[in-house]
């Protein structure tokens, strides 16, 4: 526990000394709500857009943060050799892992709460109305984009290549799964790919934990398919996951 | 004494290309051991098969009284590594990651006393980035003495040093030695291996050709060469009893009333007993 708290503090440090994460992976979601939020009014399918949109953009944060956080993070460290360097001291894998985790939880929850603020005090939109199932999306959304996460840290094979894969994988997701408004006017075939994305259900479940109110476990078949598609990352990475950089 | 590492005709392949074809050898406790070889000679693939990295496909081996094949952490915690290629994270300071480091370790020693040891008090607040090749290395180095290891692995630690920074590099081992920290150190500076190690196991094409103290490997190598120039063309003689090969010759030469031109009487140095290891792989190196 002092050992995990210990690795979380340095991971903790690491990250918001880093600009590039700050930006890329903290103010960016923040970014495309100002943007949005700026560019839409009125409402969407009875709603408040300000309000859609923060939901929308809030399931678009739990997926840039813990998937597309962590893959990089890990790729840049595995390829410069500092993951194989920690696995020769006493360090625990999964301490170190459980670090992470908890170090990416920290992270998004402070987004959300900043994405929030900046949806309530600038748009004047609405406080979540479920807030216990709101942070319980939060806890949910960056497990399983953290599952995936390091599924794409053991697949993706190069440090220079790992911010372009992850940026072609998130940005059409977020857009065909209905993070920046919503999909009902795009044509079928992109209605049908989101019908297997994870962040199609992980947008029900914040949409409706945020905008009608509902408990985290009012749509259970979304819930399920959240989970599977984290469970799903996390065995890809047991089987896949090496500490060691590729032989050059 | 102890031995802190056994090593019992290891083997390790690579898709079919056998990067160790029986490596044996055994390092005392408080040991100084050189691993010396031309690159592609197995070096790194051996320590990290002792370092837990790697996993050997036949042999024994006992590290500390382990086996590094199951990694146990109560022996990752007697062991400090500094590999080949590694780096530590560029946005900690150097004292923020020997600190870090510290916290893996049941008894650490004190993070200013190691920075001190390896020479970079005056870094101690900068950021890793910032720091020259010459610098990281001495971090990478602290960095695997914080956790006070019985048992430090070198693997080339000096590749890419200026003759300076290589002689203060020499310094520090030497100081760690007197610690009575055991340390495995590959290299392929032959004046490395001379100057730091107790014995020098010499590998090639994944397999130990000579095993010794330097002047053992030198010494058991080839007989005294004499030289000599008659009628300005050279003759090399090779011999077990330079005395009286030498006196042979002399005598011959007044009786004849020629001269021995050039002549030189000489011990083969480690170079030249390394080159002949080696052969033509070692010229690269």
């Amino acid at each position: 526990m002092t050992l995990l708290l210990h690795q979380l503090r340095f991971e903790q440090r690491t990250f918001w000394r880093s600009k590039e994460a700050a930006v890329f992976i903290f103010i960016f979601p923040l970014l495309l709500y100002a943007l949005l939020g700026s560019v839409y009014d009125g409402e969407i399918d009875g709603e408040p857009a300000v309000d859609v949109l923060l939901a929308g953009l809030f399931g678009y944060g739990a997926m840039n943060t813990a998937f597309g956080g962590l893959a990089i993070m890990l790729v840049g460290r595995r390829e410069l050799g500092i993951l194989k360097r920690l696995r020769s001291t006493p360090l625990p894998p999964e301490t170190y892992l459980g670090a992470l985790l908890l170090s990416t939880l920290v992270i998004f929850a402070l987004q959300s709460v900043a994405l929030l603020a900046l949806g309530v005090f600038a748009f004047d939109a609405s406080a979540p109305e479920n807030p216990l199932g709101f942070a319980g999306a939060i806890v949910l959304g960056v497990a399983s984009f953290a599952g995936l996460g390091l599924a794409a840290a053991a697949l993706i094979r190069s440090a220079e290549g790992v911010s372009a894969v992850v940026n072609v994988i998130t940005l059409p997701m977020a857009f065909v799964s209905g993070a920046f408004g919503p999909t009902s006017s795009y044509p079928e075939f992109l209605q049908a790919i989101a019908e297997v994305l994870p962040l199609t259900y992980f947008l029900d479940l914040t949409n409706g934990v945020y905008l009608d109110g509902d408990s985290l476990f009012a749509d259970p078949k979304a819930l399920a398919i959240v989970v599977a598609w984290g469970v799903a990352g996390v065995a890809v990475a047991l089987r896949r996951f090496t500490w060691v950089p590729r032989e050059r | 004494m102890p031995a802190a590492i056994v090593a019992k005709d290891v083997r390790k392949s690579y898709g079919g290309v056998e990067a160790l074809r029986g490596v044996s050898f055994d390092v005392a406790e408080g040991e100084v051991f050189g691993l010396l070889g031309p690159n592609g000679a197995g070096k790194t693939t051996t320590v990290e098969i002792l370092e837990g990295y790697r996993h050997r496909d036949a042999g024994e081996v006992s590290v500390l009284g382990h086996d590094p094949g199951d990694s146990p952490r109560s022996l990752r915690e007697r062991i400090g590594v500094v590999l080949q290629q590694s780096e530590l994270t560029p946005l900690l300071t150097v004292r923020e990651i020997h600190r870090q480091f510290a916290g893996y370790y049941a008894s650490p020693r004190d993070v200013d006393d190691v920075i001190e040891l390896v020479g970079l008090t005056e870094k101690r607040d900068e950021r890793v980035k910032t720091l020259s090749g010459g610098q990281k290395r001495r971090l990478d180095l602290g960095v695997a003495l914080v956790g006070d290891p019985d048992l430090v692995f070198l693997d080339e630690p000096t590749t890419g040093f200026d003759p300076a920074a290589r002689r203060s590099a020499w310094e520090l081992i030497r100081s760690l030695r007197s610690f009575g920290k055991t340390i495995l150190l590959t290299t392929h500076y032959l004046d490395e291996a001379q100057q730091l190690a107790d014995r020098v196991a010499v590998i090639r094409a994944g397999e130990i050709v000579s095993l010794g103290t330097p002047a053992e490997l030198i010494g058991e190598a080839r007989t005294t060469e004499i030289r000599f120039r008659r009628d300005g063309e050279l003759v090399v003689r090779e011999t077990d009893d330079p005395t009286r090969d030498l006196h042979e010759l002399t005598s011959a030469a007044l009786a004849g009333g020629w001269s021995l031109e050039q002549i030189e009487v000489r011990r083969p140095t480690l170079e030249d007993v390394y080159l002949e290891l080696v052969g033509d792989e070692g010229a690269s190196a």
